[in-house]
């Protein structure tokens, strides 16, 4: 249960708020850590934190992009392919990426390491083809630090 | 004064921390409000600056903040970090490199409408920002400039930031105001605006990060000094952000309407010309996705809000992306398509159908199976679109369309030749 576990975090964050339901995008933040996806069981934690009804939660859930209502790979890794970075090999590392993960964007690896997804544009133009691991900048990416990247998440306990 | 307003972190280091910052004169603007004018002086010396909104729409910043009714509380102000036009990445830099400027700008702006209360929306992508972001709030509190009884004045302001999670819509105002009150974000039927109906249904000022970074220095330096930079419509500096094929892309600070595109593409303070040697510029995005292409004729246009609107497309938040001549235009335009079919929230009919109507015409042009009337056919799906829905998401849905058809119809004439006459293979 959410709420004991991360009672103090949780009172912080309905404490930013004047009305609870603003605190439902955080808490479903907080799902996803715990979970690894906004889970059945977590949904309906943050509805009951906030007062919301359960379809509500899984509305907010179904409409943002970095919500997940199903289990994905324990990295991310997210390409931005939109036309900035396009028009500097962004397609290209995306089929660099889709050989060298063996799996297509939106697919997990079958070992659940790896999430390869294409994304709209993430605000690194300036230093394209980006893209972001775990929500973190990777940026002027090249076959080669794209696959350092992966060689570093790919060994034991990473 | 240095080179830089806004990008003062490029020649002072470790301004991102507070020491440094107030070391170079960061909260004097503050203290100086706070201490010596009333909340209507803040606001008549950012309506004198002429300062306009860096989000996009250009609005006056002052006049905004004086539509907020006087006897109504709580309020609030919403910092718009939501960055997530393509080709943009100003504010950014702003919160890594300069996160008190902004701090102390929400903080102004707070004084001046009495708000008791900041929420700071950064896009969920930029967590690692949202940190350092925090990172400052924290030591701004520590130092006393936020918090009960700011600088042992009987003003009291909080300042909070909230992640987005994803959802470009969510830079529209009232959609960002939706969002920050834990729903989907669905733009808002206006009137009312914001300043009288926004957070909660109480008077809310949305300011964009960049806007609101103008802010400290036209406090402290005052309206005149800032009117010297840029022009009598468009004053003080701007951040452009340069990207696609330039040998040097990134965030260049100049005075507004004193640098032209072909200035900004190719001086040697600047982009530096194109990627690739002997490649000329075939159009202009001057706005990212969201406003009309122009095409290499319009290089000597200055950059400031009337001029890029007089040749014909918006300056928007400034984010020019160039395409040279290696670039399909049809491919680029589908990419912008595309982005607005991913995009659109799916409140109105005629975006959320267009956007996917025109996405389908253009995956056929480009997969080589395009129909002759396929130019006539995005046309009539662009005039059913514009003008038709609550926001403008889906107005800027139909200037890849539509400009693209005006200035390079050739383009697509060509893959519609090549159709009929080798048409590709047809999947069942």
């Amino acid at each position: 249960m959410l709420r004991e576990k991360y009672k103090q975090e949780i009172e912080a964050i309905l404490a930013r708020y004047p009305v609870k339901r603003s605190a439902v995008l955080p808490l479903l933040y907080l799902v996803q850590r715990e979970y690894g996806y906004c889970t059945e069981e977590g949904i309906r934690e943050v509805a009951e934190i906030t007062g919301v009804s359960p379809t509500e939660v899984r509305e907010v859930v179904g409409f943002y992009t970095l919500f997940y209502d199903h289990p994905i790979g324990r990295h991310r890794i997210q390409i931005c392919d939109d036309l900035p970075c396009a028009l500097r090999g962004a397609d290209d590392l995306v089929a660099h990426a889709t050989r060298r993960l063996g799996i297509r964007p939106g697919e997990t690896t079958p070992d659940g390491r790896f999430t390869l997804e294409t994304v709209m544009c993430i605000g690194a133009c300036h230093r394209a083809p980006a893209m972001q691991v775990d929500l973190e900048f990777v940026e002027n990416v090249t076959p080669e630090v794209f696959d350092r990247v992966v060689e570093e998440l790919s060994r034991d306990g990473a | 004064m240095g080179r830089y307003i806004l990008l003062r972190h490029r020649e002072i280091p470790d301004l991102h921390r507070l020491e440094v910052y107030v070391r170079h004169g960061g909260y004097e603007a503050w203290r100086k409000a706070l201490t010596a004018m009333t909340p209507d002086q803040v606001i008549e010396e950012v309506k004198a600056s002429g300062l306009r909104g860096r989000g996009g729409a250009g609005f006056p910043t002052g006049m905004k903040w004086s539509f907020v009714p006087k006897d109504v509380f709580p309020k609030y102000v919403v910092v718009n970090a939501d960055e997530s036009e393509p080709g943009t990445f100003k504010d950014r830099e702003i919160m890594e490199g300069n996160p008190h400027q902004l701090i102390e700008g929400a903080l102004l702006t707070a004084y001046a409408i009495q708000a008791e209360r900041v929420y700071i929306y950064v896009r969920g992508e930029y967590r690692s920002v949202a940190r350092r972001l925090e990172a400052a709030i924290a030591e701004a509190y520590a130092a006393g400039f936020i918090g009960r009884n700011v600088l042992g004045t009987s003003y009291s302001v909080e300042m909070f930031v909230h992640l987005g999670a994803g959802a470009y819509i969510c830079g529209e105002e009232t959609a960002l105001l939706e969002s920050l009150e834990g729903k989907i974000g669905h733009p808002r039927v206006r009137p009312p605006f914001p300043a009288t109906y926004g957070l909660y249904g109480k008077p809310t000022v949305v300011n964009n990060v960049e806007t609101l970074a103008n802010v400290p220095p036209i406090i402290l330096h005052g309206a005149a000094w800032y009117r010297t930079m840029g022009t009598e419509k468009s004053p003080g500096p701007k951040i452009f952000c340069l990207s696609g094929r330039v040998r040097r892309p990134g965030n260049y600070e100049a005075e507004l309407g004193k640098i032209t595109f072909r200035d900004l593409i190719f001086g040697e303070e600047y982009g530096q010309g194109l990627l690739e040697e002997g490649r000329t510029v075939k159009a202009i995005l001057p706005a990212g996705a969201s406003a009309p292409m122009l095409p290499a004729s319009a290089l000597d246009t200055p950059l400031d809000y009337e001029s890029v609107q007089a040749a014909g497309s918006m300056l928007g938040s400034a984010s020019i992306i160039v395409l040279d001549d290696t670039v399909d235009i049809v491919w680029a335009a589908y990419k912008m398509v595309r982005f607005f079919q991913h995009e659109s929230c799916g409140k109105c009919t005629p975006c959320r159908e267009g956007t996917y109507w025109l996405r389908r015409v253009y995956e056929r042009i480009v997969a080589g199976r395009g129909r002759p009337k396929d130019p006539e056919l995005l046309e009539s799906i662009a005039r059913q679109m514009a003008g038709k829905t609550l926001c403008p998401l889906g107005d800027f849905a139909t200037s890849p369309v539509l400009s693209s058809l005006k200035h390079f119809r050739k383009e697509y004439e060509a893959y519609l030749r090549r159709a009929v006459e080798t048409p590709a293979e047809v999947p069942a």
